[in-house]
């Protein structure tokens, strides 16, 4: 490796084999799937030729397509919000002690402990009492309580350490706080603000029996969709949905980056 | 990258999802089924014929549906329950009464599906389909024909050992030790079930993988040469690998049946009788056979059929195993207890 | 020093907090209540009789002749899930954080990109995953294909179906859990810092231990609470890559609101896993009472 004063990797020599290792183990089973999507057989252990008919299956499937929709409106409505209230709390938890400071710390990772088919169940019998109806908002009010300690650590991890003279200083050179936070706060948090939120965002996509018991009519997500064909067996359909969540993933990903780009 | 670029391209990203929604039908049906377990193009044929939109939402298992149901959920015009399911939803009232025997089709129904234990009258409940669990073997493998017996899957000969697969299925693994245990499968009686245990624990070194899921790929790749499957896919099976066979076993199989059920609350109980109706025209019943794998109760559905699924014995029985067959059978909450220990157990 | 003031710091914090209260709280003080009442005959619950048989019958389970004995089977399946989550920690760790470490060593506006990276491929199912990792690693597998053709004879690997594949398993699934949180905690380190370290005579150990790790703690214990407990819940990996031989705390409790139908046992069983881990983390907070962001 070069070496580059600017960046003290080349001291540490493991690092960069772990990390492309890394990367290869987190790749690996995902070019299984992408290459046996486009399988002709039926079957994803035997190989028979190349094609895209799983492709058209899915794209003639409306209810699966429409489960994957249901899917990424509930993931990116949770994220917003849950990722909103989890750099709030941060922010707020961030320095200096406070009386029932524990009591709170446990209040935001509660429902990391509590297993899913007992909070689903609680949840479902809470909805119906109160009289939430149940469908996409009611799966979205769910999955951004699990979200929200998701998004909360990453950040929380950030904050801690931080200098707070850097933010009593934007405090002092800008009038308002709005501003402080724009200019301060916001762009020294981004990187748990940004790791929060996909956090939040996968664990949402890959939710099962949550958003199976508190949605309602015409609500079923992608994981419930591909959960129920049991009866009939595991498709390579289901390969195809994902190399098209895939593609959307990183088609949404080049957006960002290309509005970024534009900007500057 | 700044928060504004993320929100912008989030949105952007939305709008590439959401598209727009479809103008709302004359009618509409909120159908609860497994996935893949009717076929599209039947929804699309009936809102043709009906103008009656369907749907489509769906669930795991049995119980879940019957969790969800009995927390007070609602909204569903039809859901499909397997038999014992159905006496459990009547007993709860989350059945609606709307005698089948009504609907002007009814007359389709062939024996002995025009009645059933838990709705003998035919008021809550229409057979959607039905099939057997039973288990197939890859007849290369097998040295010489197997016995139909239980034997073959509990205590396999040598050249099965470490090639089984078996349902991951409380209800169903139970039920197959139970009938080669000669006892009943809802027994309340700790013996009894300790029986069951002993068999299912003799028959857990020879056992490769309990899994539900992806049992076709399973057979087809000799990942395993025997598994135990419900008799759809088995037919599946054959399809890829043509020497599996399916047994019928001696001492009984599970015969399960999926039925029509309208959950109370139902939003729109005619539309529910007009599909429930539609669906007991031989044709329609065919066309989910057909996509499903699985046998309908229609008379006259045969001619409609495919050919291959005719020709299976998995999936059209032959009538000399009909005795064998053992209906789905709702177990007391003891009979449900000793059956959970035993699973744990056999787990532990 | 205080940034915002107490009053301020209250409405900080109380969205969240509000939210999970009415949304979690609430909930599950109605479904602890469940866990005391009858089972129905037919599943549910027989609202207004109580009974405690199901923490009850945590422990002990009822003989032929009534009386009650002593039942390990269900601490048993809790000690094996505990155990397995601990080893998905530590995997998770041992390979999240040099990739964290690479991740924050980049150029500014290469990170953003490496953060999306990690979390892509999670844009799948999780049963697609999964069924990817059995046809790498059975008996004849893609890995078994790749190791023979470079000339190691395994003659199968015989690892699907045994746990060392639910810890492979596992460790993928919650492989970003580990590494984001790490990496935010460890952008902040200022590059020129480990130079002068360097510049100063320090060794390789001596940096990673005095400058990079106190940084990166608050992020190594963020990951270590979303690997551990959320994979105390898993379900779906060691059913799978299992085999489902063996159950899971997750397996147990589902269980119960599917065939067994026995509501207040599940919510009892649930109930039982929320207080351990309350206490391990009560017994943690005591132990390492000094956690370095208190001591600044």
């Amino acid at each position: 490796m070069k070496i580059d004063r600017a960046n003290p990797l080349w001291r540490f020599h493991g690092i960069t084999p772990m990390a492309i290792f890394f990367f290869a183990y987190l790749y690996l089973p995902i070019i299984v799937l992408l290459v046996l999507s486009f399988n002709e057989n039926r079957l994803a252990t035997i190989w028979t030729g190349f094609s895209t008919k799983w492709y058209s299956v899915v794209l003639g499937n409306d209810d699966m397509l429409r489960s994957a929709k249901n899917s990424l409106i509930i993931a990116l409505s949770s994220t917003i919000i849950a990722t909103i209230a989890a750099t709030l709390a941060a922010m707020g938890m961030a320095r200096g002690r406070f009386r029932g400071e524990g009591g709170v710390a446990a209040m935001l990772t509660l429902p990391l402990l509590v297993p899913e088919i007992v909070t689903a169940i609680a949840t479902l019998l809470f909805f119906i009492v109160i009289g939430v109806k149940l469908g996409l908002l009611s799966i979205i009010i769910a999955h951004t309580v699990f979200c929200i300690p998701f998004a909360y650590l990453p950040i929380r991890a950030r904050l801690d350490g931080m200098d707070p003279a850097l933010i009593e200083a934007a405090n002092d050179l800008y009038a308002n706080e709005w501003q402080a936070f724009k200019r301060i706060t916001f762009p020294l948090l981004w990187p748990g603000i940004l790791s929060g939120a996909m956090l939040s965002f996968i664990i949402s996509l890959d939710d099962f029996v949550i958003s199976y018991f508190v949605g309602g009519a015409g609500s079923t997500t992608l994981p419930i969709y591909i959960f129920g064909m049991i009866r009939i067996g595991i498709t390579p359909e289901v390969n195809a949905i994902s190399a098209l969540m895939l593609i959307i993933s990183i088609v949404f990903v080049s957006i960002s980056f290309l509005i970024d780009r534009v900007r500057y | 990258m700044k928060l504004r670029s993320i929100l912008l391209g989030a949105s952007a990203f939305a709008m590439l999802g959401m598209g727009a929604t479809a103008a709302k039908a004359d009618g509409e049906l909120f159908f609860y089924n497994w996935s893949n377990y009717f076929p599209p193009e039947l929804f699309e044929k009936f809102e043709k014929e009906t103008g009656i939109k369907v749907t489509l939402d769906v669930y795991d298992s049995n119980e879940t549906m019957l969790a969800k149901l009995q927390a007070g959920a609602s909204g569903y015009d039809i859901v499909v329950a397997s038999d014992y399911m159905v006496d459990v939803m009547i007993k709860e009232k989350l059945a609606t009464e709307f005698d089948a025997k009504s609907l002007e089709n009814f007359k389709n129904v062939a024996k002995p599906h025009d009645t059933m234990k838990y709705d003998p009258e035919r008021k809550y409940s229409v057979t959607y389909l039905w099939g057997t669990t039973g288990f197939t073997y890859d007849s290369d493998v097998a040295k010489e024909k197997l016995d139909d017996s239980w034997k073959e899957f509990f205590e396999p000969r040598e050249e099965f050992q470490g090639k089984i697969g078996a349902l991951n299925d409380e209800v169903e693994m139970y039920a197959a030790a139970s009938y080669y245990a000669g006892v009943d499968k809802c027994t309340e009686d700790p013996a009894e079930a300790q029986k069951i245990l002993d068999v299912l624990q003799k028959q857990k070194p020879y056992i490769a993988v309990y899994s539900s899921e992806g049992t076709i790929d399973r057979m087809a790749a000799k990942e395993v040469s025997m598994h135990m499957q419900w008799n759809g896919a088995s037919h599946r099976t054959r399809e890829s690998l043509p020497s599996a066979v399916f047994v019928y076993p001696k001492e009984g199989l599970t015969f399960w049946s999926d039925h029509f059920v309208i959950p109370s609350g139902a939003p729109d109980l005619e539309n529910a009788k007009t599909f429930i109706n539609w669906m007991m025209q031989p044709e329609n019943a065919a066309a989910a056979s057909n996509y499903a794998g699985y046998m309908n109760g229609i008379k006259g559905s045969d001619a409609f059929l495919d050919d291959a699924l005719k020709a299976d014995p998995a999936v059209n029985m032959p009538e000399e195993y009909a005795d064998r067959l053992v209906p789905g059978k709702n177990c007391s909450p003891k009979a449900r207890d000793l059956r959970n220990r035993v699973w744990t157990k056999l787990k532990t | 020093m205080e940034i915002f003031t107490r009053h301020k710091r209250f409405w900080l914090v109380a969205p969240a907090v509000i939210y999970i209260g009415f949304f979690m709280g609430l909930p599950l003080v109605q479904m602890a209540y469940v866990s005391i009442l009858e089972r129905g005959a037919n599943g549910g619950v027989n609202w207004g009789s109580f009974s405690f048989d199901s923490y009850i019958s945590f422990i002990f389970e009822r003989d032929l002749m009534d009386n009650l004995m002593v039942n390990t089977d269900y601490l048993q399946i809790f000690l094996r899930s505990f155990g397995l989550s601990a080893l998905t920690t530590v995997l998770a760790l041992i390979l999240g954080f040099p990739t964290a470490f690479y991740i924050a060593m980049q150029p500014q506006k290469r990170r953003n990109m490496f953060i999306f990276l990690v979390t892509i491929p999670f844009w799948t199912n999780i049963l697609v995953r999964n069924y990817a990792w059995m046809l790498l690693l059975r008996n004849g597998g893609l890995i078994d294909h790749f190791l023979a053709s470079v000339g190691i004879q395994t003659g199968g690997l015989d690892i699907l179906y045994t746990p060392y594949a639910v810890s492979i398993g596992l460790t993928y699934t919650y492989l970003p859990f580990m590494v984001l949180p790490i990496y935010a905690s460890l952008e902040k380190l200022d590059h020129r810092l480990i130079e002068a370290a360097f510049d100063l005579g320090a060794n390789k150990r001596k940096a990673m231990t005095r400058i990079i790790l106190p940084l990166a703690t608050p992020g190594i214990v963020a990951g270590a609470i979303l690997v551990f407990i959320p994979c105390l819940g898993a379900y779906v990996t060691p059913e799978l890559l299992g085999g489902g031989k063996f159950m899971m705390i997750s397996n147990l409790i589902g269980s119960q609101f599917g065939a067994a139908r026995n509501w207040p046992f599940g919510s009892a069983l649930g109930f039982v896993l929320l207080a351990m881990v309350l206490l391990a983390m009560l017994v943690y907070s005591l132990k390492f009472k000094k956690l370095p962001e208190d001591a600044s």
